[in-house]
């Protein structure tokens, strides 16, 4: 049996005595895609924050077998946050600089970009087929390029897990659709998948496990034991069950 | 030509434009974060607390950046700690620590009359009589706050794009966020004597603003911004001597020139592609 690469043991956040994750318990695995769902407010986006050790919180979280205020090896982690684009208006920056800050967790002080790390980020631009974007200003991007641009800076430090924070709210179908063949792709190369939306279809489509979220676990598992039980239809409604059930019979 | 020429041979003229050329390049380096950080207002904060901790060294007999650097360093970090832990906003704060500051100067200047040029040269800059150990503190501090920016190049212009994201990324923030005051309030301490309290946030924000309108990318908005520096207080300089006028408040008129010209070119060739695109 492998280990798990997240371990999360009797997790509770508060926020002004507000308890916002409630005696949270999770193994994440390597081979691992999972979908994290649940209403607004359900604590979805305080779970991941709090494992990239941005929130206060009580309980235990390893990551890769080591306490998360021990851990040191960011560059395991891309992560796409929930609102990529919150930055300046102003600020001044290539697609090529912006994707190399994604390489900063893996490189050794003094952080100095050498040849080595400027062909990665050129390999990882290729890869997501925006190569020719390279010298381009972020704030002359369309929609869809600037996600393709945030997933490369999360990727190019090669992580083992990609977290992806309500990636393709902003995104229009077609785009959507080359997004998850590409988070596909990178599941079978092996990287570990933890997919936050509200879009319970990309959830039925893509995900191997469900985690279910209301400040504490309403389920956690595999598709096919949430499909048959009450709580799927109480929680998405029958047409919404259909729908993820059904790419899991 | 031999005119300029002739102005070169002067010592003091020599002094100001070596100390120019530093406190540009750090100026404008210094600028382009702080402008992204929307920190702007802080080089003109620390500029006015620096002219109370001025007075304070020359109306007690001490060189006066002996009280400043220490001072100065102090109301940086804690305008940083007060801002980052929400307890008052940033320009409240800075906003009472530079009136504590500058009323401070003003009743150390009255009541130790002897001192009043000395003081008031600080209020207003003249680079012009910046003295021998005044140059060595600016090459010194130049070469240690150039090096920082260099070695935490990639670290701080993750912060400026996104703190949050830096955390991820591993970057100790706060680490650098207080390393940042401390080499923030060096670059106003030496530039006081080049532009005065009053000016030297100019020196900041003017070259990162004029850059910031037309650099497509990081590193060349830190060397356009380097580049109208560079030209302003070279000019800057060259004409408040030949008009004899006030050499900080020349630099940073050049400054705010350049500015301008930049931002009209810019909103006129906006105009010209909006009426081609009609």
């Amino acid at each position: 049996m492998q280990n798990p690469i997240i371990s999360i043991r009797n997790l509770s956040v508060e926020f002004n005595s507000i308890k916002v994750l409630d005696d949270i318990n999770l193994d994440i695995y390597q081979d691992d895609f999972i979908g994290i769902a649940g209403p607004n407010g359900a604590g979805k986006s305080t779970l991941i924050k709090t494992l990239l050790n941005l929130n206060n919180y009580t309980g235990e979280i390893n990551l890769w077998d080591k306490p998360l205020n021990k851990f040191k090896n960011w560059n395991y982690i891309g992560y796409l946050p929930q609102s990529p684009n919150q930055y300046s208006h102003q600020f001044p920056a290539t697609v090529e600089e912006i994707v190399a800050l994604g390489l900063i967790s893996s490189l050794d002080f003094p952080r100095i970009l050498d040849k080595k790390s400027l062909q990665r980020v050129k390999d990882i631009l290729t890869e997501l087929e925006i190569i020719d974007l390279t010298k381009t200003s972020i704030h002359d991007l369309s929609g869809g390029q600037r996600q393709r641009v945030w997933l490369a800076k999360a990727l190019v430090s090669e992580p083992k897990v990609l977290i992806l924070d309500e990636p393709t709210n902003a995104l229009d179908p077609e785009i959507r659709q080359v997004f998850y063949k590409q988070i596909t792709k990178l599941h079978k190369q092996g990287v570990a998948i933890i997919l936050i939306t509200h879009d319970t279809s990309d959830i039925g489509t893509y995900a191997k496990k469900l985690l279910l979220l209301d400040t504490k676990v309403i389920f956690w598992g595999e598709f096919s034991d949430i499909c048959n039980s009450d709580k799927m239809s109480s929680y998405f409604g029958e047409a919404a069950k259909h729908l993820i059930c059904h790419q899991h019979e | 030509m031999n005119n300029l020429i002739n102005i070169l041979q002067y010592q003091f003229v020599e002094r100001a434009i070596i100390a120019g050329l530093f406190l540009g390049i750090v100026c404008a380096v210094m600028g382009v974060f702080l402008v992204l950080r929307k920190m702007s207002l802080i080089g003109d904060g620390l500029a006015h607390i620096s002219f109370g901790a001025i007075a304070i060294g020359i109306v007690f007999g001490f060189y006066p950046l002996v009280t400043a650097i220490p001072l100065v360093i102090i109301a940086s970090l804690i305008i940083y700690a007060l801002t980052r832990k929400h307890i008052i906003e940033g320009d409240a704060i800075i906003g009472i620590l530079a009136s504590l500051g500058l009323a401070m100067g003003v009743i150390l200047s009255s009541i130790s009359t002897g001192f009043n040029v000395d003081i008031f040269s600080y209020l207003f800059g003249n680079i012009l009589s910046i003295t021998q150990p005044d140059l060595l503190f600016v090459i010194i501090g130049s070469i240690i706050i150039l090096s920082i920016i260099i070695l935490f190049y990639q670290e701080f212009m993750a912060i400026s794009f996104n703190p949050e994201q830096a955390q991820i990324s591993g970057i100790p923030v706060t680490i650098l966020d207080i390393l940042f005051s401390i080499i923030t309030a060096l670059t106003v301490l030496m530039s006081i004597k080049l532009a005065g309290a009053l000016l030297v946030s100019a020196l900041i924000i003017l070259p990162a603003s004029s850059s910031l309108q037309i650099a497509k990318s990081f590193q060349n908005t830190v060397l356009l911004a380097i580049v109208f520096a560079l030209v302003s207080i070279l000019i800057g300089i060259i004409i408040s001597f030949v008009f004899n006028i006030p050499t900080g408040a020349t630099i940073v008129t050049v400054n705010a020139i350049i500015f301008f010209a930049i931002l009209i070119i810019k909103l006129l060739k906006a105009k010209e592609l909006s009426y081609r695109n009609m």
